[in-house]
């Protein structure tokens, strides 16, 4: 009898392994292996992807413990505001341990990494390259550590590497650089790649060695090239692998002494080219070249190039099928205007500032954006820097666009207000929160006062991600926000007099967060300290320089961890228990 | 923990109250100043008065700070009566004027790209009197460059840009250490009788000079363009540049 019942146990097992091969959305795998034990196993031996949204919220040996059979892995490191330079550089999201527990746990499985804002040495690239026969993708993103030795490594023994793309990464090239393009093997076999993205590694490389790699990789796709590469190097490239649908331009410039090739037929003869970015150092000159491929462009970024607004319409009008689209403010309101007359299929907009200090006046402003909203209806993720905004404008963009999911406006003077009324931005960020009802992502800036959040906490209900700086009054706005939003997730909060009270008003709601960040607010240790001892999954790292007082809060940046507190703080982090 | 404007020692008192100078020549590490220190920290140096006095207060209340340029901490063009209520008796918000880390989130290598290129629609030859925008050539370089003349202040300055946009070309050229000082003449000698680079300009005459032989605001005033070359190609410059020089004094 109970043999019997083993097997049919061991029936249902295999039954429902099976079936949970085909779940492959994480939320779905996860509520899967809560019903029960079994269920719980079961998912476990058939998770192929793993995502960790913060990397000490588990321990490397936990993870590989439960998940015995990974093909990729997904891992989020320092904290977003870490960009920003507000956090020590040491502080953490070190590679190593992650690194030694995939060589020991996956050696035959293991095919895919993606891992963002992780410090990662040469070291782990190269225990990577040697003991993960099978490994195909690497994907780093703001992620820093590494040299060109890394990245050799990586290319001399991945013999099946297929993505290797560097992502705002910060390589270190001063000492030593490495010739990592040189150390593909170079054989007469084709390669597997299909991407190299290699624009942030900012050394020259060699272009021979590139050109032979190119050449004898007949599946590549995507190309990014650094500013290293002129024009006539690209046209090249282009010339070598006339298939590509993404395509970074390199430099984009020429010396005046080469004698100019054809660059437009180049990007004629690219049918496939869907995704442009590149122009490092453009020449607006040769922008002409890029026209016939403008038109089954899905994807153009422009934003490291300095061009006015003359030179973006001469390109803009060409683009109908644009859907994301990143440029610099130097194309001014009216280059914005063009951009909405034309792009109506956009989906995604970035706006970035070339001057960076805070002015009275800026390129572009309320003007532009309104255009935006009244052209491109279909917006869904805007990050939008400006020197002045109206609320009007704000409340514009809120009726014209409601599928905005990322809504990121960046008034760049702190505690501006409406630039025609003197009013605080409230109404406009309202306005957002009420009619964008898809909307998971904000990001807030201006004058703010306790009523903008108020409105957040009653009508963000779906709301994932909150960035705030230099906002509100009392500890009321970050009270409306951690009580009324459900879904919140990532609260990075800078310079806001939120203190104590509000700080304990989210108590019910931080195991439910990745994280929280509170920097140059009013928080005091002795809440800090008791906020670690009513919820003791919760990690309180403070990191306070020395011009803090002992009871002052520099920065808190708070998680729950399943595992004790990390031991690879650096002096200058506290970690509150 | 708050960061902003404390309360400064360095008031504006009556005339009735005492103020015992003692011009002890403290570098305002001070007791007086020890609450401005961290204000400092933070780059609020505009507000600052240097003091080598200290400033003892008699059974007298303090008076409310006042910045030393009298400006509103937020610096706002037009102020209406609802803003002027939010303001907080002792606000976390520092002057607009400083400078704060991390605002606005921009990342650093985006600020570093544009950190010598101003937004400028015209060509080099049409300078704005707030630019000067001259090509960059460097002899083996596949491309050129752009420099605004004026984002700098002396030669040092220039070669320190200079040596950052080109150093990596100089990398596969071992016998070249970057840029040298080229201030000192007899340095000048022994640059051009060797491989290294050597900078040059073209001037309003026409004529290619050595940089570095003229006062900086003369340099910027008459350079038209830039080239990095080989020392032992602008031998042929030396004799010129002396003479232009003594043309000129």
């Amino acid at each position: 009898m109970e043999e019997s019942s083993a097997k049919a146990e061991q029936v249902l097992e295999n039954v429902l392994e099976t079936v949970l091969h085909f779940l492959t959305s994480r939320r779905d795998r996860n509520a899967a292996s809560l019903v029960c034990k079994s269920w719980y196993r079961a998912e476990a031996l058939t998770r192929s992807d793993l995502f960790i949204g913060n990397c000490y919220a588990v321990s490397p040996r936990r993870a590989t413990g439960r998940f015995p059979c990974l093909r990729s892995l997904n891992i989020k490191g320092k904290p977003r505001f870490a960009d920003f330079d507000l956090m020590p550089p040491d502080w953490g999201a070190h590679f190593s341990p992650w690194a030694e527990a995939l060589a020991q746990s996956y050696p035959s499985s293991l095919r895919s990494l993606h891992l963002k804002r992780m410090s990662l040495t040469d070291g782990d690239l190269t225990l990577l390259s040697h003991s993960l026969p099978l490994f195909q993708d690497l994907l780093l993103t703001s992620s820093e550590g590494f040299t060109t030795a890394g990245l050799a490594a990586l290319a001399s023994n991945c013999a099946l590497l297929r993505v290797l793309d560097l992502v705002e990464c910060l390589v270190h090239v001063h000492d030593d650089v490495v010739d990592w393009i040189s150390s593909f093997p170079d054989t007469h076999e084709h390669t597997r790649l299909e991407s190299l993205v290699f624009d942030c590694v900012d050394c020259p490389v060699n272009f021979d060695a590139l050109e032979r790699l190119v050449a004898r990789s007949p599946s590549l796709r995507r190309l990014r090239l650094n500013r290293y590469v002129s024009m006539a190097q690209l046209h090249r490239l282009m010339h070598r692998a006339p298939h590509l649908t993404h395509l970074g331009t390199g430099s984009f410039s020429a010396s005046e002494l080469d004698p100019e090739p054809d660059y437009a037929s180049a990007f004629a003869a690219s049918k496939s080219l869907v995704c442009l970015s590149g122009f490092r150092e453009i020449w607006p000159e040769h922008l002409p070249a890029i026209f016939p491929a403008c038109a089954n462009l899905v994807s153009l970024n422009f934003s490291y190039a300095d061009i006015n607004a003359d030179q973006l319409k001469s390109v803009i009008r060409h683009c109908h099928k644009l859907q994301t689209f990143w440029v610099l403010d130097s194309v001014c309101d009216e280059g914005l205007q063009a951009v909405a007359e034309t792009c109506k299929d956009l989906r995604e907009l970035r706006v970035f500032p070339v001057n960076a200090r805070e002015e009275i006046e800026g390129p572009v402003s309320e003007v532009g954006f309104e255009a935006i909203s009244r052209g491109c209806r279909k917006l869904q993720s805007i990050l939008f820097f400006c020197q002045r905004m109206t609320n009007a404008a704000v409340v514009a963009m809120s009726n014209n666009c409601p599928d905005l999911v990322v809504f990121r406006l960046c008034i760049i003077g702190r505690y501006r207000p409406d630039a025609e009324t003197q009013e605080p931005m409230d109404e406009g960020f309202g306005a957002i929160v009420m009619n964008c009802k898809k909307l998971t992502r904000l990001a807030v800036s201006g004058l703010l006062t306790d009523r903008a959040f108020g409105y957040i906490g009653t009508y963000g209900k779906l709301i994932r991600t909150l960035s705030v700086a230099f906002a509100g009054d009392t500890d009321l706005g970050l009270k409306y926000v951690l009580e009324g939003c459900p879904n919140l997730q990532k609260l990075e909060i800078r310079d806001s007099p939120f203190g104590d009270g509000a700080l304990r008003s989210g108590l019910h709601h931080f195991y439910n967060m990745r994280f929280l960040w509170m920097s140059s607010c009013k928080l005091t240790r002795q809440a800090c300290q008791e906020v670690a001892q009513t919820l003791p999954h919760l990690v309180l790292e403070v990191i306070n320089s020395e011009e803090h007082k002992a009871d002052d809060i520099g920065i808190l940046y708070m998680y729950r961890s399943l595992d004790r507190p990390r031991d690879d703080a650096p002096k200058v982090v506290t970690i509150l228990h | 923990m708050e960061v902003g404007l404390k309360k400064e020692k360095n008031m504006v008192f009556e005339e009735t109250e005492l103020r015992l100078g003692l011009g002890l020549g403290l570098p305002g590490n001070g007791a007086a100043a020890t609450e401005a220190e961290g204000v400092r920290k933070r780059g609020f140096s505009e507000t600052e008065t240097e003091t080598t006095t200290v400033d003892l207060m008699l059974n007298l209340s303090p008076k409310e700070s006042v910045a030393a340029d009298g400006a509103d901490p937020r610096d706002q063009p037009k102020t209406s009566p609802k803003e002027k209520t939010l303001l907080l008796p002792d606000p976390a918000k520092p002057p607009a004027k400083a400078q704060v880390v991390g605002w606005p989130p921009v990342r650093s290598f985006r600020k570093n790209m544009f950190a010598a290129q101003k937004s400028s629609g015209e060509e080099s030859e049409k300078n704005s009197p707030n630019a000067s925008f001259v090509k960059v050539s460097m002899d083996g370089a596949p491309y050129l460059r752009k420099v605004d003349l004026k984002m700098y202040k002396s030669y040092p300055e220039l070669s320190d840009a200079l040596g950052k946009m080109f150093s990596s070309f100089t990398i596969e050229n071992c016998e070249s250490q970057g840029f040298k000082d080229f201030m000192n003449e007899s340095k000048l000698m022994d640059l051009l009788n060797s491989s290294d680079y050597v900078p040059t300009y073209e001037d309003r005459d026409g004529d290619w000079m050595l940089v570095g032989d003229v006062p900086w605001e003369m340099f910027v005033e008459s350079c038209k363009r830039l080239r990095i070359m080989k020392g032992k190609e602008a031998i042929g410059l030396a004799p010129r540049a002396v003479e232009k020089c003594k043309n000129r004094s």
